[in-house]
């Protein structure tokens, strides 16, 4: 790893300037400020963007490494770090971050009324926490970011949420509290299984990556990471909590959810679940790809019976972040790129989708399909808006969506032909849904019910939205500057997976002579590396209820 | 050796339990000259007394065994005095304004409240069966005491259930040393630690003993199921006596019972690991699940005071010196976040006895802002979720659970969490999502004049439950040294 420390902490920075922004405004703005606690929370978003843009700027897309590397001692009994760094994985997720959350600010303008302060600052807080985990490089400080980030967004959820929103906020916090609950256990057997190994107890990311550990151990680790990783992408069948989440959060929150926090999960599994568990990876891949593939036609033929918008583009974040868990899990080149791709893609569109749907009720104040036909004739900004999104959504050539799905789909292929094959039927689908929604929204003639007379989209949303389709078109036409920015990094874990692979391999065979139980005092001190597999294999006995020690 | 070496008076040894108890006879002494409206006086004499000897008592001294070993001071009893004194602080504190509230003012509250900080700071030093028995019961009658302090039948009804209960579990506790005394024929820790690993087979009388004391040591801690009087007690008692109950009572029962499980009956591990194992785990799941339903806050709490027993519980399975750190972090963790919803708890409570119920939490959060705040941070400490001590706490217990490899206790102890996950966060939703109960004629505000105790009680709290999850090193460092001794 060819690891390039920061000349200043610019990465530290971009974590903490937000929470710095929100807490300014708590203590500065007064509740009754509207334009005050708007404008300057647009202004810490904005300042936030312009900052992280210094990380392309200063990017080597040639270097598979962590870039702007700040490492501090923490807890040093436990070898846990304070360790930042981004490379090309991470770059183009914290530009999406920083970015979204000027979006969130933007729509919720007009649409917050009540408590706003809290509202800002709670999304800065998000922002913050989301760039935590984005770029948290040891384990403890990754796990401590990726609770903290539920906390502000239970609460956007279950303040400024619709009529559900108590049921939805408990639901999303306890489905992801949990899941992420055994992803702690499993860090632990992977902290304590490292040290036994090694001698080195560390939470550094890096050091974890080096040395594998035994196959046997990294099928239970990988459940438990599994368990909180997959929460939060969501994979069927721990799905269930979105669509309540989604449907009730207000718009801002939506958004953020569908572009920020669904990746985490996605980002999860390619930054640690793979490389810090290849076999199991390898062992569980066929099992993933099954799952994301039920999950994109299962995902795909409920959105078509969805009468709510939201619900809508709720169930299409199950069937799209289904591609992307299954472009990770070809384990190729190709599937990787593309399902790191279609994370930011899902991003753009699917942020840009609930987006509009937002602004069409903040207008009308009814969701439901039917409501309205014809907008085009008397929205017709809204309505080209809208058919970008809806295009780039199913993937249509020429915008952003195309190209993720493709890679995806390649490497599909070259992992397994079949889920190929059907992974194709998903994106089928997919157009049935959303041309669908957007000929009875849009098209035929206007009809609508309700007494609000129908605006088009003011410069403020215009700006807001025109932004995600500038996006659009341009990872779509002229993808190679992104590609490039993440080609290093994803190569590198490739090699990564396959390097582990084998050291894990070899592992379990150095272990299968010696596999009669051997006495392990777990609390006995640290023993060195040698003679180790014996301990992992007899570990794996030990599974059976402490109480019979 | 003479009798003056064996006795080895080291008056150093047991220099905080001395000055709290001429503190707690100056305050007794001074209660039959201060009028009756004015005890509060009182409760400043003792809460300066308290400041002045936490510095004192938190000096780690080298371990001596002291008084014909009954008495050993060392690191980690220093640590546990300084657990104690700081819930004792927040009690006395709390208790200022809260007894004038439930009119309930009276001078020997306080020295009977320092009594019992007597009688936990013996039993953290306690090197001695004997010594232990004197302690504890010098504590529970005190409490006895304090949780009829509050009038009312609630008071009585606790107290009395308490009463019965303690003294029945302190029967078989002593009934337990009996048996260990008739067999190895001392009560000292060490000596019986020397005779149990001297066995070559298990000795059944050795075998009774521990359970035996087990059980008085389940029933202090509230373990399931021994918990019956705990939300009954918790409930009756005055606020402050309940915060200082659940947090200092605990403290020192754990303090002795780790001692007395990982040192002195360290041979036996393999036999009284399955029945901590088994109590840990029912303790944890029964009182995550029972508190889900409860109404009251205070009973609530109860149940989820029963959880977090269970979870340090892990650590005394686990039985080594990180685990034993972790314990000691988690009651100090536990003594802020506890005693800081408790705070709120007291702070919002009414004279009349009402304001407990959590359905008057609802919308909190529109009338008091900071309150619901600090509450809300003092919640999800209590549920475990970072950046907040209570996280950092069940972390290191967790961690020491997979280092050992309890993998079925350290899940146990994770679903435990994610089930105490909905009643904490119920309370937050009501403050947050609910509306305010419409037109509340009686809404605390009675509570304000005296607000300031509250405040400094609520900062002091809040920032420590937060500092103790960011950086916990200091006192992690601090309580890895107070065990070295321990296991070596």
């Amino acid at each position: 790893m060819h690891e390039i420390a920061a000349s200043f902490p610019i990465l530290s920075i971009l974590v903490f300037f937000p929470a710095a922004g929100a807490l300014l405004i708590i203590f500065f703005a007064k509740k009754e400020q509207f334009d005050l606690i708007r404008w300057s929370a647009l202004g810490f978003a904005l300042a936030e963007f312009a900052l992280s843009l210094y990380l392309p700027f200063t990017f080597d897309s040639s270097n598979p490494g962590m870039q702007w590397v700040e490492r501090g001692a923490w807890i040093e009994r436990f070898g846990m770090n304070y360790i930042l760094g981004v490379d090309g994985i991470s770059l183009l997720l914290v530009l999406l971050t920083t970015l979204v959350t000027i979006i969130c600010v933007l729509a919720s303008w007009r649409d917050v009324k009540d408590k706003l302060k809290w509202f800002m600052a709670l999304l800065l807080f998000t922002e913050t926490c989301s760039l935590g985990v984005f770029m948290a490089m040891d384990l403890f400080l990754f796990y401590i970011f990726w609770e903290a980030v539920l906390i502000p967004m239970v609460f956007i959820i279950g303040i400024w949420g619709g009529a559900r929103k108590l049921y939805s906020a408990v639901k999303f916090f306890v489905f992801t509290f949990v899941g992420s609950l055994f992803m702690l256990l499993g860090v632990l057997v992977l902290y304590f299984y490292h040290g036994h190994a090694t001698g080195v107890y560390t939470f550094d990311v890096a050091v974890l990556f080096q040395n594998p550990v035994a196959p046997a151990v990294q099928f239970w680790i990988f459940m438990a990471f599994f368990l909180g990783f997959a929460v939060k992408v969501p994979m069927f069948p721990v799905h269930t909590w979105l669509p309540d989440a989604h449907t009730e959060a207000p718009t801002a929150g939506s958004i953020i959810l569908a572009a920020v926090l669904l990746k985490l999960g996605s980002y999860g599994f390619l930054r640690f679940s793979l490389p810090l568990l290849p076999n199991a990876s390898v062992q569980f891949a066929p099992l993933m790809m099954g799952i994301s593939i039920f999950a994109i036609i299962y995902g795909a033929l409920v959105t078509i019976a969805q009468k709510d918008m939201k619900k809508v583009v709720a169930y299409s974040s199950v069937s799209h972040m289904g591609f992307v868990m299954l472009g990770m899990f070809a384990l190729n080149i190709e599937g990787i790129r593309g399902g790191l791709m279609q994370m930011i893609n899902h991003g753009i569109s699917t942020g840009a989708l609930f987006l509009l749907v937002g602004m069409i009720y903040e207008r009308t104040h009814t969701r439901t399909i039917g409501d309205y036909t014809g907008l085009f004739k008397v929205m017709p900004v809204f309505g080209v808006f809208f058919l970008i999104t809806v295009l780039s959504s199913m993937g249509l050539p020429s915008t952003n969506g195309f190209i993720g799905e493709l890679f995806i789909l390649i490497g599909a292929f070259k992992a397994y032909p079949l889920y190929a094959v059907i992974a194709v039927v998903g994106v089928l689908l997919g157009a049935v849904y959303l041309l669908w929604l957007f000929q009875r929204v849009f098209l035929g003639d206007f009809v609508y019910r309700g007494k609000e007379e129908l605006k088009d989209l003011k410069a403020r949303e215009i700006i807001s939205g025109g932004t995600l389709m500038v996006l659009i078109f341009w990872i779509g036409l002229c993808p190679k500057p992104f590609i490039r920015s993440m080609e290093a990094s994803v190569n590198q874990v490739v090699r990564l997976v396959d390097t582990n692979y084998k050291k894990g391999l070899a592992l379990a065979q150095a272990s299968t002579p010696a596999a009669s139980p051997s006495p392990t005092d777990a609390s006995a001190a640290v023993v060195p590396a040698p003679g180790q597999p014996a301990r992992d294999a007899a570990a794996q006995q030990a599974q059976a209820p402490a109480a019979a020690k | 050796m003479t009798i003056a070496q064996g006795l080895n008076i080291n008056l150093e040894a047991v220099l905080p339990v001395i000055l709290t108890a001429m503190l707690a006879l100056l305050v007794m002494a001074l209660d039959f000259f201060v009028k009756k409206d004015n005890k509060a006086v009182l409760g400043y004499l003792s809460l300066i007394g308290l400041i002045i000897i936490l510095p004192i008592a938190a000096v780690t001294v080298s371990p001596t065994a002291a008084f014909g070993a009954m008495v050993i001071a060392d690191g980690y009893s220093a640590f546990f005095n300084a657990v104690f004194l700081i819930a004792a602080i927040f009690a006395v504190v709390l208790s200022l304004d809260y007894m004038k509230k439930i009119d309930s003012e009276r001078g020997e509250y306080y020295y009977i409240m320092l009594f019992a900080v007597i009688g936990m700071m013996v039993m953290a030093s306690a090197n001695d069966l004997i010594n232990l028995y004197v302690g504890l019961e010098l504590m529970s009658m005190s409490f006895y005491v304090l949780v009829a302090m509050r009038r009312g039948s609630r008071g009585a009804e606790g107290a009395l259930k308490y009463f019965i209960l303690g003294a029945f579990s302190s029967g078989i506790l002593l009934y337990g040393i009996t048996y260990a005394y008739g067999f190895t024929g001392t009560t000292n820790l060490a000596e019986i630690a020397r005779m149990g690993a001297n066995l070559s087979s298990p000795n059944h009388y050795l075998l009774i003993a521990i359970i035996m004391l087990g059980a008085g040591f389940a029933f202090k801690i509230a373990a399931f199921p021994f918990h019956l009087w705990s939300p009954d007690a918790y409930e009756g008692a005055p606020t402050p006596v309940t915060a200082l109950l659940s947090v200092g009572s605990k403290a020192a029962a754990f303090a002795f019972f780790l001692r007395f499980f990982a040192v002195s009956f360290e041979a036996f591990h393999p036999y009284w690991v399955t029945f901590l194992w088994a109590l840990s785990a029912a303790t944890m799941l029964f009182g995550a699940m029972v508190a889900i339903q409860q109404r009251n806050i205070v009973r609530m709490l109860a149940y989820s005071s029963i959880a977090h027993a269970g979870i340090i519980l892990i650590g005394v399975v686990v039985k080594s010196g990180n685990a034993a750190a972790g314990i000691m972090y988690y009651l100090l963790v536990y003594a802020f976040m506890n005693t800081g919803a408790f705070a709120v708890v007291a702070l919002l409570a009414r004279g009349n006895g009402t304001g407990e119920a959590i359905a008057d939490y609802r919308g909190l959060a529109a009338r008091r802002p900071v309150l619901a705040f600090v509450m809300a941070l003092f919640l999800l400490s209590l549920a475990g979720i970072p950046p907040t001590g209570g996280f950092t706490a069940k972390f290191f217990l967790l961690a020491s659970a997979i280092e050992a490899r309890y993998y079925w206790l350290a899940a146990i102890g994770v679903i435990s969490t994610a089930i105490s996950l909905f009643f904490y966060v119920k309370v937050i939703f009501y403050m947050y999502m609910k509306e305010p109960p419409e037109a509340d004629p009686s809404a605390p505000v009675a509570a304000e004049p005296s607000a300031l105790s509250y405040n400094i009680i609520l900062l002091i709290t809040a920032l420590s439950t937060v500092a103790l999850g960011i950086y916990p090193t200091p006192f992690m460092d601090m309580a890895i040294k107070a065990v070295k001794p321990l296991f070596m």
